[in-house]
């Protein structure tokens, strides 16, 4: 299973490390803060996913994969906000 | 003398003789055998012992489905058992030795389990070794390892070197029979990048055990034509000896390829075996497909074989296995080996369980009949056959060649979840419609049984998938496959289904009446399927009988599902390299050298190597060496080597707010110059880690982690900055390693430091006080960064220089007067300091347990952590927090992990008030101390506990004091 890295290409799982749904970007403001921790959807399908390249360039990634069949369709820079 | 070799044909090269030894007796085989077929062709037929009855085995297939063959080749630490004597390649001087046995091959002692079968039948060890459960470790389990089981691993370290590597292609062809070379002759005469992967050492499948002819010219002599045009092409990649054995998600492949099983003195640096990880977008599958045996009685003899392994030995080989031969056939692909045999010189008689199959041959035929059983000690020598009006008789034979058709190889489409689908005409599970994505399969593997279809399927495939024209297939032959499906002869005695396992049709019908009908409870129950063959060549005919027992059709019986890996693979050649102490990457400190040549032993802390203390002189055990540098370093001065601590360098115009924002305490407020201890939560509130931030400028803050967490808070600081506030104008970059780091500790610090700064540099109180920090240059003019910080409750500096002067700055602390000390010893002062660290912070406890409420207590921005810190349960008033303890008697022990309870209380988990997280034998003291989470922290200073520890039988009267044992004013950091 490889990601593609908008900087170093497609590169293999293991240099990535995964933190969850890309949903953690959008942090609340206080008030919320506890759905925001514990609460995630779980959808049966297409995910927007939060990985690093913490073996390559260390970026934080925005990953879409089906968590059902692990089919990746891009990886965008987290930072760049559109992809958040 | 090779009895039973042809004189002509075959892939054998008999210019090339090759001697080799099997149980200590010497043969001799050519180039192009196994060591199966070199052991017929000498006229060995008994090649082991079976798993639970020890009964004579000898192969029944000629391939990797192999259930009996099964042998140990090489000997010491190189020997390999479980080998399958019909996939290990011939070489000279090659030694194998059966297994299974006790005592010799022929006359094996276990071989008395075969007349307890009776009693040894399906779930006869969840029957039998059930009671008292304290029997299994000492009696039952050793007795079964030792009557049940396959070949021995040698018990030494793996002398062999592995390799893992990556390929890519646009095109993977699994298998090279007729349909994989016709894939890869189509990818690769259109110029795409091919992997042509096969398990077997000759490319071609089943073209080179075959008699016909393709394209006009004997099948293997076209398969080695094809091979060599793919051999020419740059663009092709021919992988002999190599086993496609799974498949994995994002079009990678698992391949293993054996580099060196083949050779005798295998070249120095030549891999044993390569584990490929190929990256293929598009595959074709053309694995071909397994003969099925038919159960009847005694049906596990050596000399009974499936018959397409029959022609393998006769037309591939030049072997022949039998003189006297009775085909048993269910389908019109068992007469060709009756036709192969008689061309080979045998006598054969055929026995077809369809009545009116076949035409008449000139061969005795039996149609409508079934082979019932079999007699032959080590080897058959006769067989009751039976005829369709019901009457027996026996006839001698040397040979059974059994086939009940065959089943798609098509373990590969299986692996990303692909059920497979019945097929009635052919009966045959085939590949469903859901595959690994870019797989395709072509040929047997699909169902396709002509070698026409084979040809015309591999192209056609090929092409699809890669949008190219398929190449042209060759005239072949395109006969039907008429098959009926047959599993087993009625009212025959001890039929074996699995033999690798044992497993016979008694066995399936004792777990259908015991109620384990569904396949894979039958599976389990009965063992059939597991070990090292995993029932290639038994799963379908158990599925077959269990539903004529059920009276259900198979595909409502259930359905075959394969799960990685095709066939074995050892776990050496997963690990490749990594191994030994290549396992993992090792980190080593500046001065690990220095420290080496000081005496220090070292401990590992994650991946890196600390030194743990420094021997002196006569110092015995490792508590005089920990208690001399304690003292050392508070009645005078020590260094530490704390450049495992994690550094970050923090830039930007908003460094500080993006610091406020991850720390539980306020940064932005820190003059430039000096360090702030700092707390760092997680969103849910609990601590995630400590350390000092120190303002090198505006702009420019260097934050420390612990070691431990080194790796985490950089990747959530980058979180933070990249993921939540991409805006702030922050950078952050790791520098851990760029820094040789080092703690000065002890009253004479200051002193020790004038002599390693360049003179003139001002390390008065006034100028450079507690927490202050700024650069420095070392005499010799080395740059520096200093740093006025106390871990140990000491007078402290950290000196930090570029990880180039990391040595030399160890050299020039010892040099002014300063000892070395370990993390042991640093350890001792933290906790006489009372300074929480990763016991202390294990993700379950809050600043407020810690005794660190007030750090940011006033702050008014938003941080990490503080709404969820805020939550019920972490406020409430009887959670356990930060307390000392000290042993009422001063010569106790404490013990870390113990709990607390009131004097007098039952240890229950009800009664418990806490627990001791860090102990350590204090030096200053005099005194074993520890810190602990106690309900009601310190306000039951004072008050006297038990520590109880039912693990280690330790139960200790203790007294609740401050954690901070040692200058509890702080008079002596700040001095
Ligand atoms: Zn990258």
């Amino acid at each position: 299973m490889r990601i593609p890295c908008p900087f170093c290409g497609p590169r293999m799982l293991e240099e990535f490390v995964y933190l969850g749904d890309a949903a953690l970007m959008r942090r609340p403001a206080e008030g919320a803060t506890c759905d925001y921790v514990f609460l995630r959807d779980n959808p049966a399908g297409r995910h927007r996913e939060l990985w690093r390249h913490e073996g390559g360039c260390g970026a934080w990634l925005v990953v879409e994969r089906d968590v059902t069949t692990h089919e990746i369709f891009g990886a965008a820079l987290a930072e760049a906000r559109d992809a958040g | 003398m090779q009895a039973d070799r042809l004189s002509g044909g075959g892939l054998v090269d008999r210019s090339a003789p090759l001697p080799f030894s099997f149980d200590g007796e010497v043969y001799e085989g050519f180039e192009g055998d196994t060591l199966a077929s070199a052991l017929l062709a000498n006229g060995v037929r008994l090649m082991g012992r079976s798993f639970k009855y020890h009964r004579p085995r000898g192969p029944l297939s000629a391939g990797p489905e192999e259930p009996n063959a099964l042998v140990t080749v090489g000997g010491g630490a190189k020997a390999d058992p479980n080998v399958r004597a019909t996939v290990q390649e011939l070489y000279a001087g090659l030694s194998a030795a059966s297994q299974n046995r006790v005592g010799s091959l022929r006359f094996d002692l276990m071989a008395v389990n075969d007349l307890l079968h009776r009693f040894l039948g399906a779930g006869f060890y969840y029957k039998t070794f059930m009671w008292p459960a304290a029997f299994w470790e000492k009696l039952y389990e050793p007795l079964i390892r030792r009557a049940a089981g396959l070949g021995a691993l040698s018990g030494q370290p793996d002398p062999d070197e592995y390799e893992v590597a990556h390929a890519h292609c646009d095109l993977l062809v699994i298998g090279s029979g007729p349909a994989g070379l016709m894939a890869a002759l189509t990818a690769g005469r259109a110029g795409k990048r091919v992997i042509l992967a096969e398990e077997d050492f000759v490319l071609g499948g089943r073209l080179n055990a075959e008699s016909f002819e393709v394209g006009g010219k004997p099948a293997a002599l076209w398969a080695a034509e094809a091979a060599a045009e793919l051999a020419a092409l740059p663009n092709v990649r021919l992988m002999r000896r190599t086993a496609v054995f799974g498949v994995y998600d994002g079009a990678v492949y698992g391949a293993l390829e054996r580099n060196a099983d083949h050779l005798g003195a295998p070249p120095p640096g030549l891999p044993r075996m390569t584990m490929w990880k190929v990256h293929a977008p598009r595959a074709i599958l053309a694995s071909g497909a397994i003969e099925r045996p038919i159960a009847f009685g005694n049906n596990d003899r050596p000399g009974i074989m499936l018959a397409g392994a029959v022609r393998s030995y006769v037309n591939r080989y030049a072997v022949l296995p039998g003189r006297r031969a009775v085909v048993f056939t269910a389908c019109d692909d068992g007469w060709r080996t009756a036709r192969d045999l008689r061309a080979a010189g045998a006598e054969v008689t055929v026995v077809d369980a369809r009545p009116g199959a076949g035409r008449d041959e000139g061969f005795r035929t039996i149609r409508g009949g079934a082979v019932v059983d079999t007699a032959g000690r080590l080897r058959v020598s006769h067989v009751t056959l039976r005829h369709p009006g019901g009457t027996e008789d026996s006839a001698s034979a040397d040979l059974v060649a059994v086939s009940g058709g065959w089943s798609p190889a098509l373990h590969l489409t299986c692996h990303l979840g692909g059920k497979p689908v019945w097929r009635e005409d052919i009966a045959a599970f085939v590949p469903g419609a859901t595959l690994p994505p870019g797989m395709h399969v072509a040929g047997a593997a699909r169902g396709d049984y002509t070698t026409l279809a084979c040809l015309r399927g591999g192209a056609a495939e090929a092409a699809s998938a890669l949008g190219v024209s398929p190449a042209e297939a060759p005239e072949a032959e395109d006969g039907a496959a008429g098959v009926s499906p047959f599993w087993r002869v009625k009212g025959a005695k001890r039929a074996f289904l699995d033999q690798q396992n044992d497993v016979t049709v008694k066995d399936v019908e004792l777990a259908h009446r015991e109620g384990f009908r569904a396949a894979e409870h039958m599976k389990r129950y009965t063992t059939l399927g597991m070990a090292t063959d995993q029932g290639k060549t038994a799963n379908i005919p158990a599925l077959g009988i269990m539903a004529e027992l059920t009276g259900r059709t198979i595909p409502e019986t259930g359905t075959t599902t394969f799960r990685p890996p095709w066939t074995p693979v050892p776990i050496a050649a997963f690990a490749g390299r990594h191994k030994g102490k290549h396992f993992h990457a090792t980190r080593l400190t500046p001065s690990h050298d220095w420290a080496k040549e000081n005496g220090a032993d070292f401990v590992e802390t994650g991946l890196w190597l600390r030194a743990q203390w420094f021997r002196r002189g006569a110092e015995k055990g490792w508590r005089d060496s920990v208690d001399r540098e304690v003292v050392e370093t508070r009645g005078g001065a020590g260094f530490c080597d704390v450049t495992t601590l994690g550094k970050i360098d923090v830039k930007g115009r908003d460094s500080g707010a993006f610091l406020d924002r991850l720390y539980r305490n306020t940064f932005s407020t820190l003059p430039v110059g000096r360090c702030r201890y700092g707390l760092m939560l997680r969103e849910d509130g609990i601590v995630f880690d400590d350390g000092t931030a120190a303002r090198l400028g505006e702009h420019h803050f260097l934050v420390t982690t612990t070691t431990a967490k080194a790796v985490q808070v950089f990747r959530h600081m980058e979180f933070a900055r990249a993921c939540l506030w991409p805006e702030m104008e922050v950078s952050l970059v790791s520098v851990t390693e760029q820094w040789a780091q080092y703690s000065l500790a002890g009253p004479k610090a200051r002193e020790v430091l004038a002599r390693i700064v360049e003179p003139g540099f001002d390390l008065s109180n006034e100028v450079f006080p507690y927490m202050a920090c700024g650069a420095a240059t070392l005499r010799g003019g080395v740059p520096a960064r200093l740093f006025r910080l106390s871990f140990s409750g000491e007078l402290a500096y950290e000196i930090a220089v570029p990880a180039r002067y990391g040595h030399g700055l160890a050299e020039a602390l010892a040099a002014a007067g300063a000892v070395p000390y370990g993390v042991e010893a640093l350890g001792v002062m933290r906790v006489e300091k009372g300074h929480p660290a990763g016991n202390e912070l294990d993700g379950r406890t809050t600043a407020a347990d810690l005794g660190l409420a007030a750090l940011g207590a006033k702050k008014s921005t938003g941080f990490i952590g503080r709404e969820m810190e805020r939550r019920e349960g972490l406020q409430a008033a009887d959670r356990p927090a930060l307390v000392g303890l000290r042993p009422v008697d001063p010569s106790a022990k404490l013990l870390a992990g113990a709990h607390l309870l009131e004097p007098g209380a039952a240890p229950k988990t009800e009664t418990s008030l806490g627990w001791v997280s860090s102990v350590a034998f204090s030096p200053s003291l005099g005194s074993s101390i520890g810190l602990a989470f106690l309900k009601g922290g310190m306000a039951r200073t004072g008050e006297r506990l038990r520590m109880w520890d039912g693990l280690r039988g330790a139960d200790v009267a203790v007294e609740v004091v401050s954690p901070v044992f040692i200058d509890p004013e702080g008079a002596q950091l700040r001095g």
